[in-house]
């Protein structure tokens, strides 16, 4: 368990500077994300186009991991539609969770939280953001759509297999 | 120590006998107070010998254990207490004839007997043993106010409280109609005594306040509550769980209607705690669990119940737990309560003094009068960061809301850091922290 392992430079830099901070005026879907056991809120808004994320902005207070986390997590989402997103979470979800995960390019920066996974306290700080942009997902497939909602792809906006 | 299985059980004498506190005059302290008149000095190094755990080692360093005040950590003494009752005397209480039933009963009462003395209450039936804290003030909010209170009337607590001195108010409020109403604190996390005394209306049917802030570490004024709450005749229950390990607790000096606390932050075995609770109160309430062990005689037509204190104690109760909190007891009391209370004040007084120097921290709660805990915020560095930080130091401390959520509201921050001194901690604990609270700061420079 090393230090610099969770808190490398694209971390730090994120936390110091989170890109795309704040709220979408007019946004398509909101979802707010809370982790009961510190306390940390998150809200997410975003815009879209049809299936596709045009824009996206996260706003709240919470740790370095999970602010890095949103960060670099609205970086890599915007312009993905929903099926590329959820591709891009289950790969984020086995990094952070599984030992033996590798960080393949499509990754990006996102690989950076790799180091979380040895620390299994602090894998709900990262994994917060992607399951709240989940529900705001999910929330606008309600609300936009007249056909049977799709199956959830992540399933409730709460923890999956392997979040200790 | 020459103490035989069968006396670990069965009496309630300090295994321990502690040659750890001495007093200024260099003669050792009689076990369970200090030498009359003198000033007696613990020797923390002595004490942490007494604890197993301390001698681990955490990612590689030497364990500075500073989360008492969320789950003290046990001495040999508790340990074995536990261990020995149930290699030896385990059996259902208050059933058997036999043997080892007879001794099970003899140690669970004993343990009773011996928190009776620990909180001079005047009989053991006012002593209740409960899961905790938390179930004693539900006991309390579910068989003395609910069936009381109606529309209009009022429960009073203060903005300090933790989530177990709220919720079961709530719960009655929902039950019943009645109201809840908050005295509210100043920015030093002090409660605001005549704002405090000017929500005592003719409504208010009961107070319950917490002794020791857990968040802040604030030590109420509970005698003043106490009597501006019975002037007008409105009981009040004391939520102790921070306090116990801290202070002798006297119900009878302090005149109070319900003391709770709970065995694991007296360094005694989790899972056991006390509802001290006024006789004439008791008896008038109703059981609040039914079961074994409650009842005098049933029928399907017609239950009668126990006496106080077993009315209240419905099932098989927790005795390994009582037995381990009574032997928590006489551990504390061999150190010595005056001793180990002047220790944490010291290791307090230091451990603010040293976190202040450091620049971008701010102290959370800084009342006049502190048990020995610091609630402190990091400039740039959330609390959880911190918490990993220091947890990579081989340092423990609680961070997040502590279950007051409210209290982190008032102060405008989600969550705090906060290290909790107790017995066996040193200033090399103090020195360690502040090290490592000064690397975190580096960290994310």
């Amino acid at each position: 368990m090393e230090l610099k392992d969770l808190y490398r430079d694209v971390i730090l830099d994120h936390n110091r500077r989170p890109r795309n901070f704040g709220r979408l005026e007019h946004a398509d879907a909101r979802a707010e994300g809370h982790n009961p056991l510190c306390g940390d809120r998150l809200t997410l808004s975003l815009r879209l186009a049809g299936e596709r994320i045009e824009d996206i902005r996260f706003e709240g207070k919470g740790c370095a991991i999970s602010t890095a986390s949103a960060s670099l997590m609205s970086e890599a989402v915007k312009g993905k539609d929903r099926a590329e997103v959820r591709r891009l979470f289950e790969r984020v979800h086995a990094l952070l969770t599984q030992r033996d995960a590798a960080a393949g390019p499509e990754l990006g920066k996102l690989a950076a939280l790799s180091g979380v996974r040895e620390f299994p306290a602090r894998v709900k700080c990262a994994s917060l953001c992607w399951h709240t942009l989940n529900a705001a997902l999910e929330r606008s497939a309600a609300t936009v759509t007249t056909e049977a909602p799709e199956e959830a792809p992540l399933g409730p906006a709460g923890r999956m297999a392997g979040e200790p | 120590m020459a103490v035989t299985r069968h006396e670990a059980v069965t009496t309630r004498e300090a295994e321990a006998a502690h040659e750890a506190v001495t007093t200024h005059e260099g003669g050792n302290a009689h076990p369970g107070g200090t030498a009359a008149g003198a000033a007696t000095v613990l020797d923390a190094e002595r004490v942490r010998e007494d604890f197993p755990i301390l001698a681990r080692t955490v990612h590689g360093r030497p364990l500075v254990y500073l989360d008492s005040a969320a789950s003290a950590q046990c001495p040999r003494a508790v340990i074995r207490a536990v261990e020995d009752y149930q290699m030896r005397s385990h059996a259902n209480v208050h059933r058997g004839v036999h043997l080892l039933s007879q001794e099970a009963t003899a140690a669970y009462e004993g343990a009773r007997d011996r928190v009776r003395r620990f909180l001079n209450a005047r009989s053991t039936r006012e002593i209740l043993f409960v899961r905790g804290t938390t179930e004693a003030i539900n006991l309390v909010a579910q068989s003395y106010a609910r069936p009381r209170l109606g529309p209009g009337d009022e429960i009073l607590i203060t903005a300090l409280e933790h989530h177990a001195n709220i919720v079961p108010w709530q719960m009655v409020r929902e039950q019943t109609g009645c109201s809840l109403a908050v005295a509210p604190i100043d920015l030093r996390g002090e409660l605001d005594l005549e704002a405090f005394r000017a929500r005592l209306t003719p409504r208010t049917r009961l107070v319950a306040v917490a002794h020791v802030s857990n968040a802040l570490g604030t030590i109420l004024p509970v005698a003043e509550i106490l009597s501006a709450a019975h002037a007008r005749g409105i009981p009040v229950l004391i939520d102790g769980a921070q306090a116990v390990s801290h202070r002798g607790i006297d119900v009878r000096a302090l005149d109070c209607d319900f003391y709770a606390f709970s065995g694991h932050k007296l360094y005694g075995p989790t899972g056991i705690g006390v509802l001290y609770g006024r006789e004439s109160l008791l008896a008038e309430m109703p059981p609040w669990q039914g079961g074994g062990d409650m009842i005098l005689t049933v029928s399907f037509e017609r239950t009668t119940y126990n006496e106080l204190p077993w009315k209240f104690e419905a099932g098989t109760p927790n005795m390994s737990g009582a037995i381990g909190l009574a032997a928590a007891i006489d551990y504390l009391e061999a150190l010595g309560l005056d001793a180990v209370a002047a220790h944490e004040q010291r290791l307090l007084e230091e451990a603010t003094a040293e976190l202040r120097r450091i620049p971008g921290l701010t102290i959370i709660g800084t009342a006049a009068h502190k048990a020995s805990l610091i609630s402190f915020t990091l400039e740039g560095i959330h609390p959880h960061d911190l918490g990993t930080i220091l947890d990579s130091e081989g340092i423990a401390v609680r961070t997040g809301h502590h279950c007051a959520m409210p209290v982190m509201e008032f102060f405008g921050v989600p969550a705090t850091a906060r290290a909790s001194f107790a017995c066996y901690n040193t200033r090399e604990d103090v020195r360690r922290l502040a090290s490592a609270v000064r690397k975190a700061r580096e960290v994310f420079r």
